[in-house]
């Protein structure tokens, strides 16, 4: 018996391991038939299931069940059985289902992309623009929420919030003690931590990372500058805390902010403390490695690797220089 | 999000830490967050609200980070957060109840009282608002009275009145 | 007169006390099944045909054989007992005048299941039935029915009441373990079923406060006799809530299969409408159910008379038919208007979302406004289909049913009752101040076209 399990997706197949999900399946084939996934988060057990925009249909169960799934399954939380047969954007029923949830998850958000920082790199943008309607059917007033800053470095925007639940999770795991959590319930659930204390512990800027919109973001960097204005550089340190492993993102030989490294899915490689973050911003503080390589459907890719006037740090390193230069072979190739 | 003022401090007494800890003794070892809810009951019952001091020393208790505690207590309806009057009039205002007359009555208690919803008359005594089905369809309209959630069944105006005369003479 | 097993001393003095209740023959099934393997009791609730009676009406013998049975691990069996589901209040009536009917069918359920520690999670609204069946438990353990040993036997049993908080989604299966364990009464993704890992991440069964009452006539008289009565799959008897409109709302122990007429108009159970007037509408099964016109109520599609079984009321689909539920039979007289209900139902369901998932959190919502703007003459045309069209966004694409059931209030009130929602827009002043009354859904049933 084989210990790697068959399953096809939109047609394609892949062998993956037992236990697999069915999205990180498809993650494992890559490209188009990827759900996107909005809550789910790799690194944070027990994530996933709530915002719904990865459902997927089954039409086949398995090679011993070939019965298909009676409802269209969260597929961040669907475990894999051999021979199963999944329909993602081939399946006109699951392209329905998922633009009526973006439209749902839209219907309480500000729509306020000209003024968020979160805007360029933000998950739910890129869905709305995908899979979104032109124009809302809802013509009832907004829900919101005071703007309110936990601790000096993050705030929170709530009237932006999908409650993915990431940053519970992130402080539940990565964090020694979690001081917000969801509070109320139904749509009037929000991330608070209900009296005024401040979420501060080594690792709490990360939920500004796992943020899939622009509800948690870093004051330091807050209206400093739009992000596909700015250049990302991957860097590491020598830190006795995490692993010092970041993206800065320059504006010409300023760095204005930094993040953890974030795959293709927008999640984050290795999660890094707050000094990294949110203290060490001098090019010095940090070991330059190369320009960070940035997908072409970003916006943050355009001019990223310009060689007339490359970024300051990498114009005084000739190994960057031809760092820069690979990065824009690969680039220019389409 | 809270106002700090709102933090005046609380004392559990033996009384009532005896009974926490009776009821955490229902739950296998290491589960005594289970115990979270009925705990709620009890410091409810004895200060009318869960105040956030209160939480914290349930949270203290049973050995769970604060914001455990408001979470849920923040999750389900029976929990005042604010302080409320001495009698909290809680009347069905679901489907069933207002097929037989739920929603005059409501209008009814409001002006009997003279406040609004979740308001507190100014005498303390009294504070009103509608929930969710109460399981007495049959009975209805029906009103309870916490802390011991007595509940009062085919009611009318009269009726109403009579209760809220009584709870005033006591 | 048909056959009582629950209800059959419910006018008994005292019955509520655990002497009078042992006089009538009680925990007779607690000796017996205690006489049998663990397997056997099981077999019994298997052959009796038992279906849940929270609702779902999940073979409650089948369930209880999917439980995963690991060395070492313990068990657990929780009552659920979170009664809330607008329509229905059997279970409060039935822990109220005969707590120890409930007492007894956890024993015997327990003993099947082979749980040491069981809970009764009742809502926390029921604070004097805790208090009823706290002291229902004292005077059973008094008796050497519950602790250690019992009635010599070697099997030990605790058996604890656990007060929910106040929301109606706890009663929901894995909400309900969720807020049992301390925390935010949030459905769990499933799998993993409780029946593999439930309560403590143990094996765990929950079933509803009358499956396990249900569990004492079958072990007394057998399973093959208790699924004599009913009609087909539907066996047993079962109460029915009845509210609304009604000369006699009462909680009524019928035997499945009685013709909803007779349910209805018949002095034995509910009597008729009340105030002399006409039936307009009925909730067959709680609020979740389809509403059904009159016409449909009393009759199938066909012309036959509808029986209350799961079968016969679900006869049709969602195009003329119903659902079982848990039971709660809502009555509507010809004055009751079913926009204002409706608009009413998806406000309970918008304020009962957990808020965990998108559809459910954000399409209850939307559905109230709409439904509040219609009911209150700000409504367009186009609101009907936008409606029909949001409560589909939600139905099934959701982590738990809560979805569902508001959904299904919804779009089945706007099937049947399309004129009545289309007039509250053509006449917005005066549905303000009037009803649309009984209009023609008492006549007989036209040809309907079933569509899927």
């Amino acid at each position: 018996m084989s210990d790697k399990v068959k399953v096809t997706i939109d047609g394609i197949s892949i062998e993956v391991a037992p236990g697999t999900s069915i999205l990180n399946a498809a993650r494992q084939i890559g490209g188009d038939i990827v759900p996107p996934a909005m809550c789910y988060y790799s690194k944070l057990e027990g994530s996933g299931g709530k915002c719904r925009t990865c459902i997927v249909k089954v039409s086949k169960g398995s090679e011993k069940d070939p019965r298909p799934m009676p409802k269209l399954v969260a597929s961040c939380r669907t475990t894999v059985m051999d021979g199963m047969e999944v329909q993602n954007i081939t399946s006109p029923e699951v392209i329905e289902a998922r633009s009526g949830v973006v439209e749902i998850l839209l219907i309480n958000h500000p729509l306020d992309c000209p003024v968020c920082d979160q805007a360029g790199e933000c998950d739910l943008q890129n869905l709305g623009y995908e899979h979104g309607l032109q124009k809302t059917r809802y013509e009832f007033e907004r829900r919101t929420f005071e703007r309110i800053d936990i601790g000096d470095k993050i705030q929170l925007h709530m009237n932006r919030c999908i409650l993915c639940y990431r940053c519970v999770f992130t402080a539940d795991q990565i964090t020694n003690k979690r001081v917000h959590g969801i509070l109320n319930r139904g749509d009037h659930s929000e991330i608070s931590t209900y009296i005024q204390t401040a979420v501060d512990n080594d690792f709490s800027g990360n939920v500004i990372d796992v943020c899939p919109v622009g509800a948690l973001t870093d004051k330091t960097f807050r209206f400093r500058n739009r992000v596909w204005f700015t250049k990302p550089v991957d860097a590491h340190r020598d830190c006795p805390t995490c692993s010092g492993k970041v993206t800065l993102w320059y504006k010409g030989a300023d760095v204005l902010r930094v993040t953890a490294r974030k795959d293709i899915y927008g999640e984050v490689e290795e999660f890094i403390c707050n000094t990294c973050r949110f203290d060490k911003k001098k090019t010095e503080d940090w070991v330059i490695e190369h320009p960070t390589h940035i997908s072409d459907a970003s916006v943050i890719s355009s001019n990223h690797y310009e060689t007339m006037k490359p970024l300051p740090v990498i114009q005084n390193n000739p190994k960057l220089q031809a760092a820069n230069k690979v990065e824009l072979e690969k680039t220019s190739k389409f | 999000m809270l106002k700090v003022e709102q933090q005046q401090p609380v004392e559990f007494s033996p009384a009532l830490i005896q009974k926490f800890d009776e009821i955490t003794g229902r739950y296998p070892e290491g589960k005594q967050k289970s115990a979270l809810l009925p705990i709620l009951h009890e410091v409810q019952a004895e200060f009318g609200w869960l105040s956030v001091p209160a939480m914290d020393k349930v949270a203290l208790y049973l050995d769970i980070q604060d914001i455990e505690v408001y979470e849920v207590a923040s999750f389900y309806s029976m929990y005042f957060l604010k302080p409320q009057g001495k009698y909290v009039l809680e009347v069905c205002r679901t489907g069933p109840c207002c097929l037989v007359g739920a929603e005059k009555l409501m209008t009814h208690i409001e002006s009997s009282l003279g406040v609004k919803e979740n308001e507190v008359t100014p005498d303390g005594l009294f504070s009103w608002r509608g929930v969710e089905c109460l399981a007495a369809c049959g009975f209805g309209p029906v009103l309870q009275i916490g802390p011991e959630y007595t509940f009062y069944e085919n009611l009318n105006a009269e009726k109403v009145d009579e209760l809220i005369a009584d709870l005033r003479k006591k | 007169m048909g056959r009582k097993l629950l209800l059959e001393h419910i006018n008994v003095p005292g019955i509520n006390t655990f002497d009078v209740y042992r006089q009538k023959g009680g925990y007779r099934a607690v000796e017996k099944a205690l006489k049998m393997t663990p397997d056997e009791v099981v077999e019994e609730v298997k052959k009796s045909g038992l279906r849940g009676r929270g609702g779902a009406g999940f073979p409650t013998g089948m369930k209880w054989s999917f439980l995963a049975k690991p060395e070492g691990v313990a068990r657990y069996l929780v009552c659920n007992a979170d009664e809330s589901e607008p329509g229905t209040f059997k279970d409060r009536f039935l822990m109220t005048h005969i707590p120890h009917a409930l007492i007894e069918g956890m024993i015997v359920s327990s003993f099947a299941l082979g749980a040491k520690t069981s809970y009764i999670y009742v809502r926390g609204e029921m604070m004097p039935q805790i208090r009823i069946l706290e002291r229902a438990i004292a005077e059973a353990k008094n008796a050497g029915f519950l602790g250690k040993n019992i009635l010599g036997s070697g099997y030990d049993l605790e058996l604890y009441v656990q007060p929910g908080g106040g929301a109606y989604i706890c009663g929901e299966e894995t909400a309900l373990l969720e807020s049992l364990e301390g925390k935010r009464g949030n459905p769990r993704i499933k799998p993993p079923f409780p029946a593999i890992a439930g309560l403590y991440g143990c094996p765990t069964v929950v079933n509803n406060v009358e499956s396990i009452a249900a569990t004492v006539p079958i072990i007394n008289d057998g399973g093959d006799e208790y699924a004599k009565i009913g009609i087909g799959r539907s066996t047993g008897t079962k109460l029915i809530s009845a509210s609304g409109n009604l000369v006699k709302p009462g909680v009524y122990e019928i035997e499945l299969g009685l013709s909803v007429e007779e349910f209805l108009y018949s002095d034995e159970y509910c009597g008729g409408i009340a105030n002399g007037k006409r039936l307009k509408a009925t909730v067959a099964g709680g609020s979740s159910v389809p509403v059904l016109p009159a016409n449909l109520s009393l009759k199938l599609a066909n012309g036959e008379p509808r029986l209350m079984s799961y079968e016969s009321l679900s006869e049709g689909g969602f195009a003329t038919g119903t659902m079982m539920g848990s039971g709660g039979f809502i009555a509507f007289d010809e004055d009751q208007c079913i926009v204002r209900n409706t608009w009413n139902f998806s406000r309970f369901y918008h304020h009962e979302s957990c808020g965990q998932c998108s559809p459910c959190r954000e399409g209850t919502g939307w559905m109230e406004k709409v439904l509040h703007r219609l009911e209150y003459g700000h409504g367009k045309m186009s609101d009907i289909d936008l409606l029909v069209d949001v409560s589909k966004k939600i139905e099934g694409n959701t982590i738990c049913p809560l979805g569902d059931a508001a959904a299904w209030p919804v779009a089945s009130a706007i099937r049947h009752f399309r004129d009545e929602f289309e007039w509250h827009v053509k006449e917005p002043v005066k549905a303000l101040e009037t009803n649309y009354g009984l209009a023609n859904y008492a006549e007989p049933i036209k040809k309907v076209e079933v569509t899927s």
